[in-house]
């Protein structure tokens, strides 16, 4: 195999919850690295969105199907179920309506792999605790006045979410900060407090049909909830 | 049976295809017994001729796209891409060009004669439109012998062909860009083709179109046409860059009508030179082409219809910010609809303030585009 070798860690790791020859919608998706090594290594018919004219044009003259649009705005634009994974890699604390954009992203994928820096990392914990001011890491490198992380939340911040609204979470990997990953269900130190990055696989729970006792309407999956 | 003459004009430097008996049915039901496309190619067809690409010309193009054109002894209109070397690289690619059916650089147009007979048809050339110019081309397609493209591009007019291309040959090409175009031509834009219309119709000159007959051209008419029509290709703030309110050659204002202004120069001079290389006929005829495509309403079932023969091909549209004629807006109704289905598609709006004239010009992430789009897909198909 010739496969190509990852830039970022994250990325073999989203490449480990693909099945091949998936159809993979990839939200921000830069240059298109990450869609092409899907490509390349799952045979994945790829495509991508993403928001920077210079990032969009360098996907696009790899040969990937790259969309320039803002992701709040333009996933209207794709049917449902139309993916079989929608990835959104390390942008959710970027959206202005992040719930409106999980829902999208299991309206238009089955499947949807959303990675995240995580808030409730030590780290983040002991510079807010200790010295009093907005953490700044490795991970989070922005000073609370020009960082494009708008929305900043925690492993189990993002758990509570999910659970709200009837999210699956199929698979969820932490990794350190030194890139030891490991299985955030089966951790045995709270997870919480040593995942620097997560990465979700989730799915709408399949619901049994909800009987609506005024009409006869019958709501299967995830239609009662993704309106 | 029809037959068929590719000749090669020295003067003209450029070649005929020459379709005898072809009995073209036009979609306005008209048909055209004989006609013929100039056309000129760059570069060669390989041996499995996978590397050819169709170059489709916008309103007043003609199939001089790189090179030296003879007729007005500047380079091609679009040299800045075709070529050795260039974006679109005539050392790998084999790229054909034809003059537009209706248009008036050699292909039958309004200024030819018709069938064999003396008479130059004018005002009698019948009506024809986008599909009817692709449906001329695939016919030199065939004469050539090229089963596939590897690509259809254009821009403006040129995307229109491109996208009908998909539409109606899907399995004939692998690729297209569609570069400043639209589903439909606008309400706004058929306004502006109206009143250069009116300005050629209402030239004295123009006789109903059979003003060669009558020894006359309806020049000032098509001037006009071309001083409005240039308008709508530039944006405020490319006009305001390069002209802004400059005087012309004087240092105060004349209070009278001269041009007293650099712009009011600059569109003079357009008109002028326009009226040089084009003939007023086949404006009408082919901004009436422009007016008359939309596929608003029909794009999406044509494509569900066609679904399984469109499956491998790969769009690239491609918008410029400041461009009000095919605005990003209606571009991106393209893309937003071959996104709903599912299909290959990349879509990039170029931030730039020279408007619609933009895919002309230099445009240096136009260029890479191009030319990363062309290879990269080249060398997937051809590994």
């Amino acid at each position: 195999m010739n496969n190509i070798k990852s830039i970022r860690k994250d990325w073999d790791l989203i490449e480990s919850l693909i099945r091949e020859n998936s159809r993979v919608l990839d939200i921000g998706c830069g240059e298109g690295d990450l869609i092409q090594q899907l490509e390349k290594n799952l045979k994945a018919k790829v495509h991508g969105i993403e928001k920077s004219q210079d990032l969009a044009l360098k996907g696009i003259a790899k040969g990937l199907n790259v969309t320039q649009g803002d992701a709040e705005k333009d996933l209207l634009q794709y049917s449902d179920h139309s993916f079989d994974y929608v990835i959104l890699s390390q942008t959710l604390q970027a959206m202005i309506e992040p719930k409106k954009i999980l829902k999208q992203l299991l309206r238009i994928g089955s499947k949807a792999i959303v990675s995240f820096p995580n808030f409730g990392h030590w780290k983040i914990r002991l510079q807010l605790l200790f010295k009093g001011k907005m953490p700044i890491t490795d991970g989070l490198p922005y000073s609370w006045y020009d960082t494009p992380n708008i929305h900043f939340f925690t492993l189990k911040d993002f758990q509570n979410l999910c659970s709200e609204m009837n999210i699956v979470i199929e698979n969820s990997i932490g990794l350190t900060n030194r890139g030891k990953q490991f299985k955030i269900n089966g951790s045995l130190i709270p997870a919480n407090i040593i995942t620097n990055e997560a990465i979700f696989l989730l799915s709408y729970k399949d619901f049994e049909p909800i009987k609506l006792k005024s009409t006869n309407t019958i709501f299967t999956n995830n239609s009662a909830i993704a309106n | 049976m029809s037959n068929i003459e590719l000749i090669n004009d020295k003067n003209l430097d450029c070649s005929f295809a020459i379709f005898k008996d072809a009995n073209l049915t036009l979609e306005s039901g008209s048909i055209l017994k004989n006609f013929k496309l100039a056309y000129k190619t760059f570069g060669s067809l390989n041996n499995n001729k996978s590397n050819a690409i169709l170059v489709c010309h916008a309103l007043t193009g003609d199939q001089y796209v790189s090179g030296h054109n003879p007729i007005t002894g500047k380079d091609g209109w679009w040299s800045r891409m075709v070529g050795p070397n260039k974006p679109i690289d005539t050392n790998k690619f084999f790229v054909i060009c034809s003059n537009v059916l209706g248009g008036c650089a050699g292909s039958t147009g309004p200024k030819e004669k018709e069938n064999d007979e003396q008479n130059i048809y004018g005002g009698n050339f019948p009506s024809v439109t986008i599909k009817d110019i692709v449906s001329a081309q695939l016919k030199l397609l065939d004469a050539l012998a090229i089963d596939q493209l590897f690509s259809v591009v254009g821009g403006s007019m040129g995307a229109m062909q491109a996208l009908q291309w998909s539409i109606d040959f899907p399995e004939r090409v692998q690729s297209i860009i569609h570069i400043a175009g639209a589903l439909k031509h606008s309400a706004q834009n058929i306004a502006f083709h109206e009143v250069g219309r009116q300005a050629i119709m209402n030239d004295p000159n123009w006789h109903k179109g059979n003003y060669f007959e009558n020894n006359s051209i309806p020049e000032r008419g098509l001037s006009v046409a071309r001083m409005i029509a240039h308008i709508t290709y530039l944006s405020e703030d490319a006009m305001h860059r390069k002209f802004g309110r400059k005087l012309q050659s004087r240092d105060i204002i004349s209070f009278g009508f001269d041009a007293d202004f650099q712009i009011e120069s600059y569109l003079r001079y357009q008109g002028r030179s326009f009226v040089e290389r084009f003939d007023a006929n086949s404006y009408l005829y082919l901004t009436r082409a422009m007016d008359y495509f939309d596929h608003s309403e029909s794009y999406r079932k044509t494509l569900e219809f066609v679904n399984k023969q469109n499956n491998h091909l790969k769009y690239l549209v491609i918008s410029f910010s400041s461009d009000w004629l095919f605005p990003t807006k209606e571009n991106k109704e393209i893309v937003e609809i071959l996104n709903s289905l599912s299909k290959n598609v990349s879509f990039l709006e170029i931030e730039t303030d020279k408007g619609h004239d933009s895919f002309l010009l230099d445009e240096p992430d136009l260029d890479y585009a191009i030319k990363g789009f062309f290879e990269s897909n080249f060398g997937k198909v051809n590994e």
